[in-house]
Protein backbone atom coordinates (compact mmCIF):
# COMPACT_ATOMS: atom_id res chain seq x y z
CA UNK A 1 0.00 0.00 0.00
CA UNK A 2 1.48 3.11 -0.53
CA UNK A 3 0.64 6.92 0.52
CA UNK A 4 1.06 9.80 -0.63
CA UNK A 5 3.38 12.14 0.28
CA UNK A 6 2.91 15.43 3.16
CA UNK A 7 3.49 18.52 0.92
CA UNK A 8 6.25 20.96 1.90
CA UNK A 9 5.35 24.55 3.19
CA UNK A 10 7.56 27.12 3.65
CA UNK A 11 10.23 27.82 6.48
CA UNK A 12 8.93 31.02 6.74
CA UNK A 13 9.80 34.32 8.50
CA UNK A 14 10.38 32.74 12.10
CA UNK A 15 12.02 29.70 11.89
CA UNK A 16 14.83 31.04 14.06
CA UNK A 17 12.96 30.37 16.91
CA UNK A 18 13.42 26.36 16.37
CA UNK A 19 15.97 25.37 14.20
CA UNK A 20 19.62 26.95 14.38
CA UNK A 21 21.82 25.08 16.87
CA UNK A 22 24.50 27.12 18.47
CA UNK A 23 26.83 24.39 17.08
CA UNK A 24 24.73 23.87 13.86
CA UNK A 25 27.60 25.39 11.49
CA UNK A 26 30.36 22.62 12.26
CA UNK A 27 30.18 19.58 10.13
CA UNK A 28 33.02 18.92 11.79
CA UNK A 29 34.64 19.82 15.41
CA UNK A 30 36.44 22.42 15.61
CA UNK A 31 40.14 21.50 15.78
CA UNK A 32 40.02 18.99 13.37
CA UNK A 33 43.01 18.19 11.34
CA UNK A 34 42.10 19.16 7.75
CA UNK A 35 38.90 21.22 8.88
CA UNK A 36 38.06 23.93 6.42
CA UNK A 37 35.37 27.20 6.18
CA UNK A 38 33.10 27.14 3.38
CA UNK A 39 32.00 30.67 2.85
CA UNK A 40 29.59 32.19 0.62
CA UNK A 41 26.20 34.71 0.17
CA UNK A 42 23.06 33.81 -0.95
CA UNK A 43 21.49 36.20 -3.23
CA UNK A 44 18.10 36.59 -4.66
CA UNK A 45 16.63 37.41 -8.06
CA UNK A 46 17.58 41.03 -7.40
CA UNK A 47 21.02 40.56 -6.94
CA UNK A 48 20.83 41.37 -2.84
CA UNK A 49 21.98 39.44 -0.14
CA UNK A 50 19.08 37.15 1.36
CA UNK A 51 18.83 38.09 5.09
CA UNK A 52 16.43 35.09 5.90
CA UNK A 53 17.55 32.22 4.91
CA UNK A 54 18.33 28.05 6.86
CA UNK A 55 21.24 26.17 5.03
CA UNK A 56 22.12 22.91 5.55
CA UNK A 57 25.00 20.72 4.34
CA UNK A 58 25.29 16.43 4.32
CA UNK A 59 28.48 15.03 3.13
CA UNK A 60 30.70 12.17 3.55
CA UNK A 61 34.30 12.18 5.25
CA UNK A 62 37.46 12.24 3.67
CA UNK A 63 37.56 8.87 3.33
CA UNK A 64 33.65 8.74 1.86
CA UNK A 65 32.20 7.19 4.90
CA UNK A 66 29.12 8.69 6.57
CA UNK A 67 28.07 9.92 9.85
CA UNK A 68 24.61 8.35 8.92
CA UNK A 69 22.31 6.26 11.09
CA UNK A 70 24.26 2.89 10.23
CA UNK A 71 27.95 4.42 9.70
CA UNK A 72 27.78 3.63 6.20
CA UNK A 73 30.80 2.08 5.27
CA UNK A 74 32.55 2.08 9.16
CA UNK A 75 33.47 4.75 11.46
CA UNK A 76 34.91 8.12 10.49
CA UNK A 77 38.06 8.33 11.20
CA UNK A 78 37.95 11.92 12.48
CA UNK A 79 36.39 12.51 15.93
CA UNK A 80 33.33 14.40 16.33
CA UNK A 81 32.47 14.28 12.28
CA UNK A 82 29.09 14.92 11.63
CA UNK A 83 28.70 15.46 8.12
CA UNK A 84 25.64 17.51 8.95
CA UNK A 85 25.76 21.11 9.31
CA UNK A 86 22.93 24.21 9.96
CA UNK A 87 23.44 27.62 9.42
CA UNK A 88 20.26 29.67 9.82
CA UNK A 89 20.46 33.87 9.61
CA UNK A 90 17.03 35.69 10.59
CA UNK A 91 18.59 39.58 10.00
CA UNK A 92 21.58 38.50 8.43
CA UNK A 93 24.07 39.94 5.68
CA UNK A 94 23.34 37.13 3.32
CA UNK A 95 26.52 35.49 4.18
CA UNK A 96 27.34 31.88 5.62
CA UNK A 97 29.92 29.84 6.82
CA UNK A 98 30.63 26.15 7.66
CA UNK A 99 33.33 24.37 9.26
CA UNK A 100 33.89 21.13 7.34
CA UNK A 101 36.31 18.89 5.71
CA UNK A 102 36.81 18.31 2.15
CA UNK A 103 34.55 15.03 0.94
CA UNK A 104 36.43 12.20 -0.48
CA UNK A 105 35.14 10.83 -3.54
CA UNK A 106 32.50 8.01 -4.23
CA UNK A 107 31.91 5.10 -6.58
CA UNK A 108 28.18 5.17 -7.89
CA UNK A 109 26.22 2.56 -8.12
CA UNK A 110 27.37 2.24 -12.03
CA UNK A 111 31.25 1.77 -10.84
CA UNK A 112 31.68 5.68 -11.83
CA UNK A 113 33.51 8.02 -9.65
CA UNK A 114 31.62 10.15 -8.25
CA UNK A 115 33.80 14.06 -7.65
CA UNK A 116 33.80 15.32 -3.95
CA UNK A 117 30.65 16.75 -3.50
CA UNK A 118 28.59 18.32 -0.39
CA UNK A 119 24.78 18.15 -0.88
CA UNK A 120 23.10 21.56 0.37
CA UNK A 121 19.08 22.38 0.87
CA UNK A 122 18.12 25.59 0.88
CA UNK A 123 15.06 26.97 2.87
CA UNK A 124 13.38 30.36 3.29
CA UNK A 125 10.29 32.57 3.61
CA UNK A 126 9.51 32.98 -0.29
CA UNK A 127 10.48 29.39 -1.08
CA UNK A 128 7.91 27.00 -1.00
CA UNK A 129 9.91 24.05 -0.88
CA UNK A 130 14.08 23.42 -0.62
CA UNK A 131 16.11 23.86 -3.14
CA UNK A 132 18.60 21.31 -3.69
CA UNK A 133 21.75 22.09 -5.09
CA UNK A 134 25.73 20.61 -4.77
CA UNK A 135 28.44 21.91 -3.64
CA UNK A 136 31.47 20.61 -5.79
CA UNK A 137 35.49 22.17 -5.61
CA UNK A 138 37.12 24.25 -8.53
CA UNK A 139 40.71 21.98 -7.13
CA UNK A 140 39.38 19.12 -8.25
CA UNK A 141 39.68 19.60 -11.90
CA UNK A 142 39.96 15.91 -13.14
CA UNK A 143 37.95 14.42 -10.43
CA UNK A 144 35.18 16.94 -12.09
CA UNK A 145 35.53 15.86 -15.51
CA UNK A 146 35.19 12.68 -14.66
CA UNK A 147 32.01 13.31 -12.37
CA UNK A 148 28.34 11.93 -14.27
CA UNK A 149 26.46 14.66 -12.56
CA UNK A 150 28.70 17.90 -13.43
CA UNK A 151 28.45 16.55 -16.75
CA UNK A 152 24.78 16.57 -17.04
CA UNK A 153 24.31 20.34 -15.82
CA UNK A 154 25.22 22.61 -19.34
CA UNK A 155 29.15 23.26 -19.07
CA UNK A 156 27.98 27.08 -19.11
CA UNK A 157 26.36 26.66 -15.57
CA UNK A 158 28.79 24.02 -14.23
CA UNK A 159 31.06 27.07 -12.48
CA UNK A 160 27.90 27.52 -10.03
CA UNK A 161 28.25 24.43 -8.68
CA UNK A 162 32.19 25.11 -7.75
CA UNK A 163 34.00 26.39 -4.15
CA UNK A 164 36.81 28.47 -5.04
CA UNK A 165 39.77 27.89 -3.19
CA UNK A 166 40.28 30.87 -0.36
CA UNK A 167 41.84 31.63 2.64
CA UNK A 168 40.76 28.69 4.93
CA UNK A 169 39.09 26.78 2.89
CA UNK A 170 36.86 27.37 -0.01
CA UNK A 171 33.97 30.26 -0.83
CA UNK A 172 30.62 29.72 -3.26
CA UNK A 173 27.82 32.06 -3.67
CA UNK A 174 24.53 31.26 -4.44
CA UNK A 175 22.06 33.12 -6.63
CA UNK A 176 18.17 31.39 -6.39
CA UNK A 177 17.24 33.87 -9.50
CA UNK A 178 19.18 35.78 -11.98
CA UNK A 179 22.19 36.43 -14.04
CA UNK A 180 24.72 32.92 -12.75
CA UNK A 181 21.57 31.31 -11.28
CA UNK A 182 22.94 28.71 -9.16
CA UNK A 183 22.01 24.72 -10.54
CA UNK A 184 19.21 23.68 -8.50
CA UNK A 185 18.43 19.77 -8.52
CA UNK A 186 15.56 17.76 -9.27
CA UNK A 187 16.01 14.77 -5.99
CA UNK B 1 -6.77 5.94 14.47
CA UNK B 2 -8.63 5.77 11.26
CA UNK B 3 -9.27 2.34 9.37
CA UNK B 4 -6.85 3.98 6.62
CA UNK B 5 -3.86 4.16 8.89
CA UNK B 6 -1.15 1.59 8.61
CA UNK B 7 -0.43 -1.11 11.17
CA UNK B 8 3.06 -0.70 11.91
CA UNK B 9 5.58 -2.82 9.99
CA UNK B 10 9.05 -4.06 11.14
CA UNK B 11 11.53 -1.37 11.88
CA UNK B 12 14.12 -0.56 9.73
CA UNK B 13 17.33 -3.07 9.30
CA UNK B 14 20.29 -0.88 9.21
CA UNK B 15 21.55 -2.56 6.41
CA UNK B 16 18.76 -4.46 4.06
CA UNK B 17 16.18 -1.08 4.59
CA UNK B 18 18.78 1.50 2.77
CA UNK B 19 17.23 1.49 -0.27
CA UNK B 20 19.03 1.74 -3.18
CA UNK B 21 16.76 4.64 -4.28
CA UNK B 22 13.50 7.06 -3.17
CA UNK B 23 10.73 7.26 -5.03
CA UNK B 24 10.45 10.64 -7.43
CA UNK B 25 7.58 12.29 -6.45
CA UNK B 26 5.16 13.30 -9.42
CA UNK B 27 4.52 17.03 -9.80
CA UNK B 28 1.52 18.50 -7.65
CA UNK B 29 2.39 17.40 -4.42
CA UNK B 30 4.36 19.61 -3.55
CA UNK B 31 3.67 23.47 -3.80
CA UNK B 32 5.32 25.32 -6.97
CA UNK B 33 8.08 27.33 -6.25
CA UNK B 34 6.88 30.24 -8.59
CA UNK B 35 3.76 31.22 -6.67
CA UNK B 36 2.67 34.63 -7.87
CA UNK B 37 0.04 34.96 -4.54
CA UNK B 38 2.81 34.25 -2.21
CA UNK B 39 4.35 37.69 -3.49
CA UNK B 40 8.07 36.65 -1.55
CA UNK B 41 8.53 33.70 -3.95
CA UNK B 42 8.77 36.59 -6.34
CA UNK B 43 12.66 36.74 -6.14
CA UNK B 44 13.36 33.62 -4.24
CA UNK B 45 12.17 30.70 -6.86
CA UNK B 46 14.74 29.30 -9.22
CA UNK B 47 13.64 30.57 -13.37
CA UNK B 48 16.13 28.02 -14.93
CA UNK B 49 14.40 24.17 -14.81
CA UNK B 50 15.88 21.63 -12.40
CA UNK B 51 17.76 19.38 -12.99
CA UNK B 52 17.83 15.66 -12.57
CA UNK B 53 19.94 14.16 -10.10
CA UNK B 54 20.73 10.57 -9.87
CA UNK B 55 20.27 9.56 -6.26
CA UNK B 56 23.46 8.20 -4.77
CA UNK B 57 24.80 7.36 -1.15
CA UNK B 58 25.25 11.11 -0.30
CA UNK B 59 21.34 11.39 -1.26
CA UNK B 60 20.32 7.97 0.59
CA UNK B 61 21.65 8.84 3.88
CA UNK B 62 21.52 11.51 6.42
CA UNK B 63 22.48 12.82 9.59
CA UNK B 64 22.06 10.84 12.79
CA UNK B 65 20.40 12.19 15.99
CA UNK B 66 22.83 12.22 18.95
CA UNK B 67 25.48 15.19 19.95
CA UNK B 68 23.53 16.43 16.97
CA UNK B 69 20.21 17.42 18.83
CA UNK B 70 20.45 15.82 22.10
CA UNK B 71 17.07 16.48 23.15
CA UNK B 72 16.07 17.23 26.55
CA UNK B 73 13.33 16.09 28.89
CA UNK B 74 10.88 19.33 28.41
CA UNK B 75 11.83 19.79 25.21
CA UNK B 76 8.24 17.94 23.40
CA UNK B 77 6.41 20.06 26.25
CA UNK B 78 6.59 23.56 25.50
CA UNK B 79 3.67 24.41 27.98
CA UNK B 80 6.73 23.90 31.02
CA UNK B 81 9.82 25.46 29.28
CA UNK B 82 9.58 28.17 31.94
CA UNK B 83 8.61 29.00 35.39
CA UNK B 84 4.48 29.23 34.91
CA UNK B 85 2.21 28.14 32.04
CA UNK B 86 1.64 29.75 29.09
CA UNK B 87 -1.75 31.33 28.22
CA UNK B 88 -3.86 29.60 25.62
CA UNK B 89 -6.00 26.17 24.76
CA UNK B 90 -3.36 23.60 25.96
CA UNK B 91 -3.03 21.19 23.16
CA UNK B 92 -1.67 17.97 22.63
CA UNK B 93 -0.19 17.34 19.03
CA UNK B 94 0.97 13.89 18.43
CA UNK B 95 0.95 11.76 15.13
CA UNK B 96 3.49 9.07 13.28
CA UNK B 97 6.10 9.91 10.47
CA UNK B 98 5.95 7.24 8.10
CA UNK B 99 7.15 6.81 4.37
CA UNK B 100 5.36 6.24 1.53
CA UNK B 101 4.53 2.46 1.92
CA UNK B 102 3.78 3.03 5.24
CA UNK B 103 6.68 1.73 7.13
CA UNK B 104 7.12 3.73 10.49
CA UNK B 105 10.42 6.00 10.62
CA UNK B 106 11.84 5.19 14.20
CA UNK B 107 14.05 7.40 15.64
CA UNK B 108 14.12 10.43 12.98
CA UNK B 109 14.16 14.45 15.03
CA UNK B 110 11.01 16.33 14.54
CA UNK B 111 11.65 19.87 15.47
CA UNK B 112 8.33 22.37 15.69
CA UNK B 113 7.96 26.07 15.99
CA UNK B 114 4.93 28.37 16.53
CA UNK B 115 3.19 31.75 17.65
CA UNK B 116 1.60 31.81 21.08
CA UNK B 117 -1.81 31.69 22.17
CA UNK B 118 -2.59 35.39 20.77
CA UNK B 119 -0.48 34.60 17.30
CA UNK B 120 2.84 36.42 18.31
CA UNK B 121 5.81 34.73 17.41
CA UNK B 122 8.84 35.55 19.96
CA UNK B 123 10.94 36.89 17.05
CA UNK B 124 12.21 40.20 16.52
CA UNK B 125 10.74 40.40 13.73
CA UNK B 126 7.43 39.94 14.62
CA UNK B 127 5.51 43.53 14.81
CA UNK B 128 2.22 41.69 15.51
CA UNK B 129 0.26 44.27 17.88
CA UNK B 130 -0.36 41.04 20.14
CA UNK B 131 1.21 39.73 23.61
CA UNK B 132 4.02 37.81 23.91
CA UNK B 133 3.70 35.47 26.68
CA UNK B 134 6.56 35.25 29.09
CA UNK B 135 5.96 31.79 29.83
CA UNK B 136 6.07 30.59 26.40
CA UNK B 137 9.04 30.33 23.71
CA UNK B 138 7.58 28.20 20.98
CA UNK B 139 9.93 26.16 20.12
CA UNK B 140 9.64 21.90 20.59
CA UNK B 141 11.23 18.45 19.28
CA UNK B 142 11.35 15.26 19.79
CA UNK B 143 12.89 11.99 18.60
CA UNK B 144 10.08 9.49 17.33
CA UNK B 145 9.21 6.03 18.68
CA UNK B 146 10.02 2.60 17.86
CA UNK B 147 6.59 2.73 15.71
CA UNK B 148 7.40 6.63 14.12
CA UNK B 149 5.67 8.17 17.25
CA UNK B 150 6.53 11.63 18.05
CA UNK B 151 4.06 14.04 21.12
CA UNK B 152 4.37 17.19 21.81
CA UNK B 153 2.26 19.14 24.81
CA UNK B 154 1.77 23.19 23.74
CA UNK B 155 -1.38 25.81 23.66
CA UNK B 156 -2.68 26.01 20.21
CA UNK B 157 -1.21 28.98 18.31
CA UNK B 158 -3.84 32.36 17.36
CA UNK B 159 -3.90 33.41 13.66
CA UNK B 160 -1.88 36.43 12.57
CA UNK B 161 -1.58 39.06 10.16
CA UNK B 162 0.95 39.32 7.81
CA UNK B 163 1.76 42.00 5.07
CA UNK B 164 1.10 39.79 1.82
CA UNK B 165 -1.78 41.79 0.95
CA UNK B 166 -4.85 43.76 2.22
CA UNK B 167 -6.24 42.15 5.47
CA UNK B 168 -4.15 39.06 4.92
CA UNK B 169 -4.06 36.58 8.04
CA UNK B 170 -2.19 33.05 7.85
CA UNK B 171 -4.29 30.29 9.71
CA UNK B 172 -3.47 28.91 12.94
CA UNK B 173 -0.42 26.73 12.37
CA UNK B 174 2.73 24.57 13.72
CA UNK B 175 5.80 24.37 11.73
CA UNK B 176 7.22 20.95 11.48
CA UNK B 177 10.97 20.21 10.20
CA UNK B 178 11.79 16.41 10.07
CA UNK B 179 14.89 15.25 9.21
CA UNK B 180 14.10 11.70 7.94
CA UNK B 181 16.82 8.87 7.65
CA UNK B 182 17.84 10.49 4.30
CA UNK B 183 18.93 14.13 2.64
CA UNK B 184 16.13 12.63 -0.02
CA UNK B 185 13.27 13.12 3.01
CA UNK B 186 13.98 16.55 4.40
CA UNK B 187 10.99 17.79 4.75
CA UNK B 188 9.92 20.84 5.85
CA UNK B 189 5.90 21.78 6.18
CA UNK B 190 3.49 23.47 8.46
CA UNK B 191 0.09 21.86 10.44
CA UNK B 192 -3.44 23.41 10.19
CA UNK B 193 -5.82 23.17 12.41
CA UNK B 194 -9.45 21.54 11.00
CA UNK B 195 -12.15 23.89 10.05
CA UNK B 196 -10.03 27.03 9.69
CA UNK B 197 -11.83 29.43 8.19
CA UNK B 198 -8.99 31.39 6.90
CA UNK B 199 -7.84 28.45 4.46
CA UNK B 200 -9.75 29.99 1.50
CA UNK B 201 -7.96 32.96 1.78
CA UNK B 202 -4.55 31.75 2.41
CA UNK B 203 -2.32 31.72 -0.30
CA UNK B 204 0.60 29.72 1.79
CA UNK B 205 -1.93 27.23 2.24
CA UNK B 206 -3.43 27.39 -1.30
CA UNK B 207 -0.22 26.77 -3.52
CA UNK B 208 -0.22 22.89 -2.62
CA UNK B 209 -2.33 22.38 -5.66
CA UNK B 210 -5.21 19.99 -5.37
CA UNK B 211 -8.16 19.74 -1.83
CA UNK B 212 -6.04 15.97 -1.49
CA UNK B 213 -3.30 17.26 -1.03
CA UNK B 214 -3.78 20.14 1.26
CA UNK B 215 -5.50 18.23 3.53
CA UNK B 216 -3.23 16.13 4.12
CA UNK B 217 -1.74 19.10 6.60
CA UNK B 218 -4.95 19.74 8.03
CA UNK B 219 -3.81 17.72 11.63
CA UNK B 220 -7.60 15.88 13.10
CA UNK B 221 -9.13 16.22 15.77
CA UNK B 222 -8.76 13.23 18.08
CA UNK B 223 -11.65 13.23 21.41
CA UNK B 224 -9.62 9.74 22.20
CA UNK B 225 -6.31 11.46 22.73
CA UNK B 226 -7.79 14.41 24.52
CA UNK B 227 -7.22 13.98 28.31
CA UNK B 228 -10.19 15.14 30.18
CA UNK B 229 -9.82 17.94 32.38
CA UNK B 230 -6.74 18.82 31.34
CA UNK B 231 -6.40 19.16 27.06
CA UNK B 232 -7.99 18.87 23.50
CA UNK B 233 -5.41 16.59 21.51
CA UNK B 234 -5.06 17.04 17.53
CA UNK B 235 -3.53 13.97 14.86
CA UNK B 236 -0.69 14.88 12.46
CA UNK B 237 0.63 12.28 10.57
CA UNK B 238 3.53 12.74 8.09
CA UNK B 239 4.39 10.46 4.82
CA UNK B 240 8.35 11.07 3.66
CA UNK B 241 8.93 9.62 0.10
CA UNK B 242 9.61 6.06 0.32
CA UNK B 243 11.73 3.64 -1.75
CA UNK B 244 11.78 3.97 -5.47
CA UNK B 245 10.06 0.98 -6.63
CA UNK B 246 12.93 -0.50 -8.64
CA UNK B 247 16.28 -0.18 -7.21
CA UNK B 248 19.12 0.65 -9.87
CA UNK B 249 16.85 1.86 -12.05
CA UNK B 250 17.88 5.43 -11.99
CA UNK B 251 21.46 4.80 -11.25
CA UNK B 252 23.91 6.43 -13.97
Amino acid sequence: MSFPSTPAQTVGPYFAIGLPWPDGPHAVAPGTVGAITIRGVVYDGAGEPIRDFLLETWQADPDGLFADLYGHGGPSKLAGFRGFARVGHEDGDGSFELLTVKPGPLVMPSGANAAPHIDVSLFARGLLHRCVTRFYFADEGSANAADPVLASVPAERRGTLLAKAAAGGYEIDIHVQGPGETVFFAL
Amino acid sequence: MTDSEPQPRQIYDPVSDTPSSYVREAEGIHPPLDFPEYKSTALRHPKQPLIYLPQNITELTGPALGSLAPVGELDNDLTRQHDGEPIGERTVVSGRVFDTEGKPLRNTLVEIWQANACGRYRHRWDRFEAPLDPNFTGAGRAVTDAEGRYRFVTVKPGPYPWGNHYNAWRPAHIHFSLLGRAFAQRLVTQMYFPGDPLFAYDPIFNSIPGEAARSRLISRFSIEDSQPDWALAYEFDIHLRGPGATPFEEAL
